[in-house]
């Protein structure tokens, strides 16, 4: 018997007293999470309606493979469309990237945790586990490799602005044109960026290792206006994943000849 | 308006115990170390509540209302539906000595293992000098008032009695920060320490500290966090590491 049921804590019976809807929030969570990795598994491997000129999918972005369809591949194709006889969707070669950043997030690590895990549920609720060494030890212990996602996530922010650059296109390449799709990869660009700004990292980079702010007035600046993103880093964590998909839908559908990506001009 | 107000209080010691079930008046604006206290005056006059300042500064009177770690004197009844049960227990992290008082001395001895502050040795007593810049950031932590509700409800130890011998809890991470993050603490191995000592690395982010802190000291995002990214500079990243081999700044460590 350990935890709260050890033999000198208080003799109840109950993993825990709340009242509240305490399950709630971490259901929520497991249910959006799983639904995104479910919907992100199958469009990884579909391999197909990733582009429409002049929009690309940020699944598929960049397209580094031989199999990629002309015109999505803005960085050549520097890797082969199979490895080993086995066919390789493009999206496999990129995704590990924003993946890791996100999977390495301390605000991801938080809804995982509670909602998967269940290390614990909640807080105040007893958890299911009989021991627990948390990050000291592999696999977690790679959870210290946040920074290195970081900075290739920054990467993936520029290649997706960029994307998100090229879609004030027509379909002809035409420049001087807008369209619900120039939209949707604009706000997906723009709430990437808002999320990778708020990062507890990106704050720690920037000015939270100093001793002393006051001999580093432009740090302490930059480190006091990322402070206030990170905030709101969990607002913009859950909306930039909701940004993706939905650009990844938008886009799936356009391709597909489903929707027609309407131009304003 | 009074009101009758229905209430199940932990009463026991080590060796056994049970929720005994007590109606009480309870009046408008009162919180419910007002409504203990009439049960202790009225009803059960051997029962054990540790309390003081009744103001939410001397974080005395932490229990578990309604199954969460909250001050007694800053949780106000009213925030209850006229018909729900309020259900008070002692910390379920601690041992309990009788009915709400629990034995808190782990933290006492995890305070004495943090290393102290360490100024420069050739810096005489009146002679330490801050800009206000770097003194605001510890003043949120110094605004801690030792209630460890923090402590009670982090399931690192809260669900891992064998934890405790390595893991500081909350608490003193935000102390350790506080200190790292001092422009005059000289100390060198606060990093490593947190790490391999205090068990900074078993943290994983759940905030729970933080939700329950009733200064709202932001506990997790400004100082387990940026500790976890300090120990990533000296533990976890090479480039890092080269760099200040390289080229040593004053100011970052």
């Amino acid at each position: 018997m350990s935890g709260v049921f050890s033999p000198t804590r208080a003799k109840i019976k109950e993993r825990t007293l709340r009242t509240d809807k305490w399950w709630l929030q971490p259901a929520i969570t497991f249910g959006v999470l799983i639904s995104f990795v479910i919907y992100a598994t199958f469009r990884a491997f579909e391999n197909k309606y990733y582009f429409a000129e002049p929009l690309v999918s940020p699944f598929y972005s960049p397209c580094l493979s031989t199999s990629c369809v002309e015109g999505a591949s803005l960085f050549g194709q520097p890797f082969n469309n199979q490895y080993f006889g086995i066919g390789i969707s493009p999206a496999l070669f990129i995704l590990i990237f924003p993946l890791g950043f996100r999977m390495t997030c301390y605000y991801y690590r938080k809804a995982y945790y509670r909602a998967f895990w269940m290390s614990p549920p909640a807080c105040a609720v007893a958890e299911p586990h009989t021991k627990y060494t948390g990050e000291t030890r592999a696999p977690l212990i790679l959870q210290n490799g946040h920074r290195w996602f970081f900075y290739f996530g920054l990467i993936f922010n520029v290649l997706l602005t960029y994307d998100a650059i090229l879609a004030f296109r027509d379909a002809e390449g035409h420049w001087g044109h807008v369209s619900v799709g120039t939209l949707v990869l604009l706000l997906n660009a723009t709430l990437l960026w808002l999320y990778s700004m708020s990062c507890h990292t990106c704050r720690h980079t920037l000015g939270g290792r100093l001793k002393h702010f006051s001999k580093h007035p432009v740090r302490y600046k930059l480190w006091s206006w990322v402070s206030v993103l990170n905030h709101k880093h969990p607002t913009f964590a859950w909306i930039s994943l909701f940004g993706v998909a939905f650009a990844d839908i938008y886009v799936r559908n356009v391709a597909s000849g489903a929707w027609t990506n309407f131009y304003f001009f | 308006m009074a009101r009758k107000l229905k209430m199940r209080i932990w009463r026991g010691d080590a060796d056994t115990g049970a929720l005994q079930d007590v109606t009480v008046e309870a009046n408008e604006g009162e919180v419910v170390l007002d409504v203990i206290h009439r049960v202790q005056a009225t009803q059960m006059g051997d029962l054990a509540v540790r309390w003081n300042c009744k103001a939410g500064k001397c974080g005395s009177c932490s229990m578990e209302i309604n199954g969460k770690p909250r001050l007694a004197c800053m949780t106000q009844v009213a925030s209850y539906g006229d018909e729900e049960t309020i259900t008070v227990t002692p910390l379920r992290a601690f041992p309990v000595i009788k009915d709400l008082v629990t034995d808190v001395s782990f933290n006492y001895k995890k305070a004495m293992e943090i290393p102290s502050y360490e100024p420069p040795a050739n810096l005489k007593p009146g002679e330490a000098r801050m800009q206000q810049v770097d003194v605001e950031r510890s003043q949120e932590f110094r605004k801690c008032i030792e209630c460890f509700l923090c402590q009670n409800t982090c399931h690192v130890v809260r669900d891992h009695e064998e934890n405790k011998k390595s893991f500081a809890g909350p608490r003193f991470f935000i102390r350790i920060a506080e200190l790292d993050m001092h422009p005059l603490d000289i100390l060198k191995n606060r990093k490593q320490k947190a790490q391999e000592e205090h068990g900074l690395g078993m943290c994983n982010i759940t905030k729970c500290c933080t939700e329950v802190c009733p200064e709202h000291i932001r506990i997790t995002d400004n100082a387990i966090i940026p500790m976890k990214e300090r120990v990533v500079d000296v533990k976890y990243d090479p480039l890092r590491w080269l760099g200040t081999k390289i080229r040593k700044r004053e100011g970052i460590v």
